[in-house]
This record gives C-alpha cells, sequence and structure tokens, in this order.
C-alpha cells in the first residue's frame, strides 16, 4: 500500500485458513494499521489482491465488503448512540436481508428481531435490548459492536485493538467473549496486549517496517529472537 | 520529591485509560516509563503536563497539587512537555520556535540570549537553521527544536514522549547525549520510550506500564539483567 | 461599448478605497476565525456601535481623530468584557454554538443601538475637507485618507504580529492552541486580547467609514455580509489573502458599476463566494491549498 512517496505495506502476503483466530501484531508503525484497512475496505490497496473464499474483493467499497462478509470493528466506538442496542443490532442485521418488498415486511421484521436477540444473547448483553446505547459502560459498548458486526453474518471477523482502554476485567471478558464466538468464524485481530493475543491467537503474523517479520504459532513466535529483538530495540 | 502521581485516572471521553496510576520523580532524576503500545504511557505524561485532566487520583507538584491546571500554569511551575508527534510550530522560524518559550515574565533580555546560546550550543544545526520554519525541518531537527523549546522555559522537568521513535540510529544516540547533559544540568525527566537498551542506560529507574497502570518498578541497572520481566511486559 | 479609460481608473481608485476599509473589518473577523474558531456573525455590529460611538465623542470632543480613539478603545474593551462572557465559556464546543451565539449578539446589539441613540442616523465630520482633481471628477481628499489609514492600521498590526514581543504568543495560539498552552502562553489571554483587537479594528471601520456612507442602526449587516465573502475568499484565518481578497472583491464590485447598478454590482461578490467555494474552497489567496 503506497501513499504518495510512502510504501507503508510492502508485499505482505499472508493466508489465513477458515476457523483460525489470526492476530496481526507488530510495533509502532508496522504498517498493522494500514494492512487492516486494507482487508476492510477502507482503503483500496496500490498493488495486490485481498482474496475471499477465492474472490478478490481488494478495493471494494465497505458495503460491498460487507455484503461478501467480512465485518469490522473499530478502535473509535462506532455505535448509534440515540438508538437503543437492540436497534443498533438489527440495522446491521438488516442489511443482510434485501428487505426491498413491502409486502413481506412485516414477517421479515420479526425474524430479524429474532436473529439479533440472539446475537446479543451470544454477546452476553441480553436484558438490555431497549437501553439506549448511549447508556451502556464503554465495556458493554465495546461489546455491542462485536454484537453489530456479528449481525451481519460474517465469514470473517476484523477486529481492531478490541481491547484498548480496557481494565483488565473488562479485558478478560472481552476475551472470553471472543472464545466464545470463534466457532463458525474466522478471525484476524489486531493487538497490543500480548495476553489477549497468546491466549486467543490460533497463528500469529509478526509485520515489522510494513513486512512480513515471522509467522508461526503464539509459541513459535515467543521464540523468534528476531521478534523479540524487533520489540525491545524499537 | 518534584512530581508524584497517585492512583491517577484518566478518560479519553468513555474509554477509560488510566486505571489507577501511581509513580514519582525526584528533583534532577531521569526516569523511565516503558510498556508497549496502548497501555497509557502518553497519557500518563499527558495528565501531568495538564493536556487531559485527571479523572480520579492526584498529582502533585514540588508539594502542591496541580491536577486540573491548564497546561500553562503548568509551564510557569516548571513541568516542560516534548510531545510524541513534536508539535513544532510549522509557521514560526526556528528561533520563533523557541522564543515562545523565552517571551515570559521575569526573565531579562540578558537571561533570554544567555539561555538560546547554551541551545544553540547544545544543537548547532538549530544555530544554522534560526530562520528557516519549523516546518521545513527533517524529523530529527524537529525533535531536537521540540526538546530546546522545552529547555527554553527553564524546566524543573522534562516529560520526553518518545523522543527517538522514527529516528535513524545517528540521530538516537543524539537523543542518548542530550538526556545525558540535561541530568548533568539537574534538570529531571520522566523518558516515555520503546526503545528499551536507550532507556535503561539512560535511567536510573524504570516504571513499567500494562493495561493502564503501573505494573512493576526498579531500579534500571537492576531491570536490565531481568530478562524475564523485560519480556513479559515489553516484548512477545 | 467602450468605457473610457478614465471611468476605469476611477473605479480602480474606487475599488482600492473601499477594499482598504473592508480590509480592515476583515482582518479582524479573519483573525478571530484563525485563533479560536469563531465565525463571529456580530462583527458588522460591532462596526457600527464604534461608528455610533465614535460619532457621539466626535460631537462631544470636537476632534475626529479623538473620536475614532475613543471608539477604538471603548469596543476595545466592550470586545473583551463580550468574550470573556460570552464565547469564552464556549470554546471547544461545536461551530454551531458560536454561530447561534454571535448571532444572538448580533441581534442584541442592534437593539442596544436603538435604544441608545434612537432610530435616526448619525453624523461623522470628515476631519479633512477638500477634493483633488481626479481625471474628471472631483474627489475628496478624505477618501484617500480613509485607505491611508486603514492601510496603516493593519501594517501596524502585521508589524506587530510578526516582530511584537507578544505577537509570538498570537501568532502560536492560531497554529496549534494546545501546544502554545504548553508553552506557558495564556491562550485564554491571547483569545480575548485578539477579539479586542478585532473590535478595536471593527470600530475603527465604523469611524472611518462614518463620513463616507453615514451611521445607521443596520450598517453592520452590509459589513458582516461583505467581510465574510472577504474572508471565505481570501482563506479563513489568513490575514494576508483577506487583505488581498477585500482588494479583489472591492476592485470587481467597482467595476461591475461600470456596467450595472451598484445596488446589482454586489452580485459579483456572491459570485466571487460561490467560485471560490467551489473551487479552491480553502481560498483563493492561500498559498497552497490544504
Amino acid at each position: 500500500m503506497r501513499f504518495g512517496g510512502l510504501v507503508a505495506v510492502n508485499n505482505v502476503s499472508l493466508s489465513v485458513p477458515r476457523g483460525q483466530i489470526r492476530a496481526i501484531i507488530g510495533p509502532n508503525g508496522a504498517g498493522k494499521s494500514t494492512f487492516f484497512n486494507c482487508i476492510t475496505g477502507v482503503l483500496r490497496p496500490s498493488a495486490g489482491r485481498v482474496l475471499l473464499e477465492g474472490g478478490d474483493v481488494a478495493g471494494l467499497p465497505p458495503h460491498l465488503i460487507s455484503r461478501r462478509g467480512i465485518a469490522r470493528s473499530y478502535q473509535i466506538t462506532n455505535i448509534l448512540p440515540g438508538a437503543t442496542v437492540l436497534e443498533n443490532v438489527r440495522i446491521a442485521a438488516q442489511s443482510r436481508k434485501h428487505g426491498w418488498s413491502l409486502l413481506r415486511h412485516h414477517r421479515a421484521f420479526t425474524d430479524l428481531i429474532e436473529r439479533s436477540r440472539a446475537v446479543l444473547h451470544d454477546v452476553g448483553l441480553d436484558g438490555k435490548d431497549d437501553e439506549l446505547a448511549a447508556n451502556l459502560s464503554h465495556g458493554e459498548q465495546r461489546t455491542l459492536e462485536i454484537a453489530i458486526a456479528l449481525a451481519t453474518e460474517p465469514v470473517l471477523l476484523c477486529l481492531d485493538e478490541p481491547t484498548a482502554g480496557m481494565s483488565v476485567a473488562e479485558t478478560e471478558a472481552t476475551v472470553e467473549l471472543v472464545r466464545r464466538i470463534a466457532h463458525d468464524l474466522t478471525i484476524v485481530i489486531v493487538e497490543h496486549d500480548m495476553e489477549v493475543v497468546m491466549g486467543l491467537a490460533g497463528a500469529i503474523t509478526v509485520l515489522h517496517y510494513g513486512e512480513v517479520l515471522a509467522e508461526g504459532t503464539p509459541a513459535e513466535i515467543q521464540a523468534n529472537p528476531r521478534v523479540q529483538e524487533v520489540y525491545l530495540k524499537s | 520529591m518534584l512530581l508524584r502521581l497517585e492512583d491517577v485516572q484518566t478518560y479519553y471521553g468513555k474509554s477509560h485509560i488510566l486505571h489507577g496510576v501511581s509513580l514519582e520523580v525526584q528533583p534532577g532524576e531521569v526516569v523511565g516509563l516503558l510498556g508497549r503500545n496502548g497501555v497509557g504511557k502518553s497519557t500518563t505524561l499527558k495528565t501531568i503536563a495538564g493536556i487531559v485532566r485527571p479523572a480520579g487520583g492526584q498529582v502533585t507538584f514540588e508539594g502542591r497539587p496541580v491536577g486540573g491546571l491548564p497546561p500553562y500554569r503548568l509551564a510557569h511551575l516548571g513541568i516542560a512537555w516534548v510531545p510524541e508527534d513534536r508539535r513544532v510550530f510549522r509557521l514560526l522560524t526556528v528561533l520563533e520556535n523557541l522564543r515562545t518559550g523565552l517571551e515570559r515574565p521575569g526573565v531579562s533580555e540578558a537571561q533570554k540570549s544567555a539561555l538560546l546560546d547554551k541551545v544553540y550550543a547544545y544543537f548547532p544545526v538549530l544555530a544554522e537553521r534560526r530562520s528557516q520554519a519549523g516546518g521545513t525541518l527533517s524529523g530529527g531537527e524537529q525533535q531536537m527544536l521540540a526538546i530546546a523549546r522545552a529547555m527554553m522555559l527553564e524546566p524543573k522537568i522534562i516529560l520526553l514522549d518518545e523522543p527517538t521513535e522514527g529516528l535513524m540510529p545517528r540521530m538516537v544516540s543524539l537523543i542518548r547525549d542530550i538526556v545525558q547533559r540535561l541530568r548533568q544540568d539537574g534538570v529531571a525527566i520522566l523518558l516515555v520510550e520503546q526503545n528499551v537498551p536507550l532507556t535503561l542506560e539512560a535511567t536510573s529507574r524504570c516504571y513499567i506500564m500494562e493495561k493502564g497502570a503501573v505494573q512493576y518498578h526498579a531500579p534500571s541497572a537492576e531491570l536490565k539483567n531481568n530478562h524475564a520481566v523485560i519480556r513479559q511486559y515489553l516484548g512477545v | 461599448m467602450a468605457i473610457p479609460l478614465d471611468q476605469i481608473l476611477i473605479q480602480t481608485v474606487t475599488g482600492l478605497v473601499n477594499g482598504m476599509i473592508l480590509a480592515l473589518v476583515a482582518s479582524g473577523l479573519t483573525l478571530i476565525f484563525g485563533i479560536m474558531d469563531v465565525v463571529n456573525f456580530a462583527h458588522g455590529d460591532l462596526v457600527m456601535l464604534g461608528a455610533f460611538v465614535g460619532a457621539t465623542a466626535v460631537a462631544s470632543t470636537g476632534s475626529f481623530w479623538l473620536g475614532l480613539l475613543i471608539a477604538a478603545l471603548t469596543l476595545a474593551v466592550f470586545g473583551a468584557v463580550l468574550q470573556m462572557t460570552t464565547l469564552r465559556p464556549l470554546l471547544g464546543r461545536d461551530p454551531l454554538t458560536t454561530i447561534l451565539a454571535t448571532f444572538g449578539i448580533s441581534l442584541v446589539l442592534q437593539k442596544y443601538a436603538i435604544w441608545q441613540w434612537g432610530p435616526s442616523a448619525r453624523q461623522i465630520v470628515e476631519p479633512i475637507s477638500g477634493q483633488f482633481q481626479l481625471f474628471y471628477l472631483q474627489y475628496p481628499w478624505y477618501r484617500i485618507l480613509t485607505a491611508v489609514l486603514s492601510a496603516a492600521i493593519i501594517g501596524g498590526l502585521y508589524l506587530f504580529l510578526k516582530f511584537g514581543k507578544y505577537g509570538i504568543w498570537i501568532r502560536a495560539t492560531m497554529q496549534d492552541r494546545v501546544m502554545a498552552s504548553a508553552m506557558g502562553i495564556p491562550v485564554p489571554l491571547v483569545h480575548t486580547t485578539v477579539f479586542a483587537i478585532g473590535a478595536a479594528m471593527a470600530a475603527a471601520s465604523g469611524v472611518l467609514f462614518g463620513p463616507l456612507g453615514g451611521v445607521t442602526q443596520n450598517m453592520g449587516f452590509d459589513f458582516t455580509l461583505r467581510a465574510f465573502i472577504v474572508v471565505v475568499v481570501g482563506g479563513m484565518g489568513n490575514l494576508g489573502g483577506s487583505i488581498l481578497a477585500a482588494i479583489f472583491i472591492s476592485l470587481l464590485e467597482a467595476y461591475a458599476s461600470l456596467v450595472v447598478s451598484p445596488a446589482q454590482a454586489v452580485i459579483v461578490s456572491f459570485v466571487a463566494l460561490i467560485l471560490t467555494l467551489l473551487f479552491r474552497p480553502t481560498g483563493l489567496f492561500v498559498p497552497t491549498p490544504k
């Protein structure tokens, strides 16, 4: 990914098998966010392909990327504060149904609401259906974000620093949550918190100065002297 | 006791970044603040400098509580902040950048002159570029300007936020020298850094942060040999 | 339809002269916006208030110059008080809030003027009478004087900002108010001072304009409108740009009044505004578009 003269991401290739939780880590300026934005349609890569289940999604606008099955959560909470928790999730769920037909409208709504309630149950926010999203605690808002992403029935869930700013307790709860929803899903997560990364990831990709430095299981990465060096001396 | 933080809590909007930070700096000490990305090191410095207000806990400077005071009052008390992105005044010349710290009440023209000379001696390249606009300097030069500018305040403590970030190795050793000289001058420094070896060398003590709070604290000499702790909190 | 050269030259002089007074108003406005992000809808009313205070002062002291000085000082103090009470608490809030606040202030000031000075217009007698021959016209010396004075005031402001001891405070605060504060610059005081300077400049414009167009309670609106056009065309916060834009807009209008009536000539200003917003929204006279 090239920004003018700056190559932020240089020839990064990685493949994530279905069902894996892949963590992307790297010191400051490694290009993690840029890379993440290329996968999720926020940025159009200057070169290269992003293949989802075999089809190239590089450069597609975010709403089409969502239709193909990539959902993401954001670092700055991106919920609708004036809507209730249930509405937030339902609006996301609606994107999966192409509800143009006015005749079917009533029944489709019930399906959506049930689906939304199910998602809220999965993430542990049941009972908060009618709360205004703005009134949730910070941790609950981050959880709601994940629920919104899940409601779009993605095949790939991208989480951008999901535990940033969280206390130890909230972090543990989030890790639990991600483990729970991980069945059925493939997850790519950018994180700084090493405990989270080591605890959740099936495989880790380390980026450094825009390139892939190392890839492997958590144990392999921890034992890799180059990775340690890069983290401690950067 | 120059600076003390007790159980400081800071939020960005609803995001709870500092979950109770406690640390202290003695006059003239160079203390390191280490930790991975996102643990709250910059926010800690910003809270001390008044850039953000603490939501809880105490910040005490030279015995008086200063939490919640605006940055310009803290600057007058002797706290200088050198931010991570340097924030040089791009449209002001190098000299004008320095003057923003010089034009204070109670400083005579002679003192101003002396301060400028001192800083030009530390950073000859700034003397060369004194009439150049701040925005035209290279990254390393901007870092020097940011530190020089802070020195104009004749501070008792300088809060240095990742001074070596993005700099070439040659500049990194220059930064190390500057920190040394500042220490010789009796200025205390709270140094936030990702460069662990540099920090361990330049400081007498280090705090290590994780998840918005200080989790470990040791003299730097001791920490140097404690690979397990370094791995745990700073490595992978 | 050929327009005679001397008419064009006369309009050039008119445009330049009008442009300088407009520049005086607009520089205050752009400075205020540049430093505290306040869109001051009451700026034209500060011009009006300055003119009224000036008119009263000139009438009681008999001296135009004294009146000018009193008006500027009075409005400086008033501006400072206004900023501290109504605008400072709004710092950092969304722009709509300050727009509404200054709009409200504008209405209050207009009503105040009617209450204080009654509904009738005032006169300010020009300090120098006499005319000189400009081609076929008898051109008043006073008009030239206003241009010279405006230029002098703006020049003084520029020198203060560039070389004055506290000019640095203002320039630093305009560029990065947080870092300026971290350098010990008392930002709230700088904000109040800049607003006071802007108000004083507005007052001076009002008094200078008095002998040319009279002093009326609703003269403010025209000034606000034109000043805004100038500030947008010149680049918000860009002092040099607003001066050039003021001259540019005034020249445009002056030339346009050769072919249409002056009341219609103001349309070219709006055209300039729209074109700027469409193609160079950061301002025509900004060195590099950001």
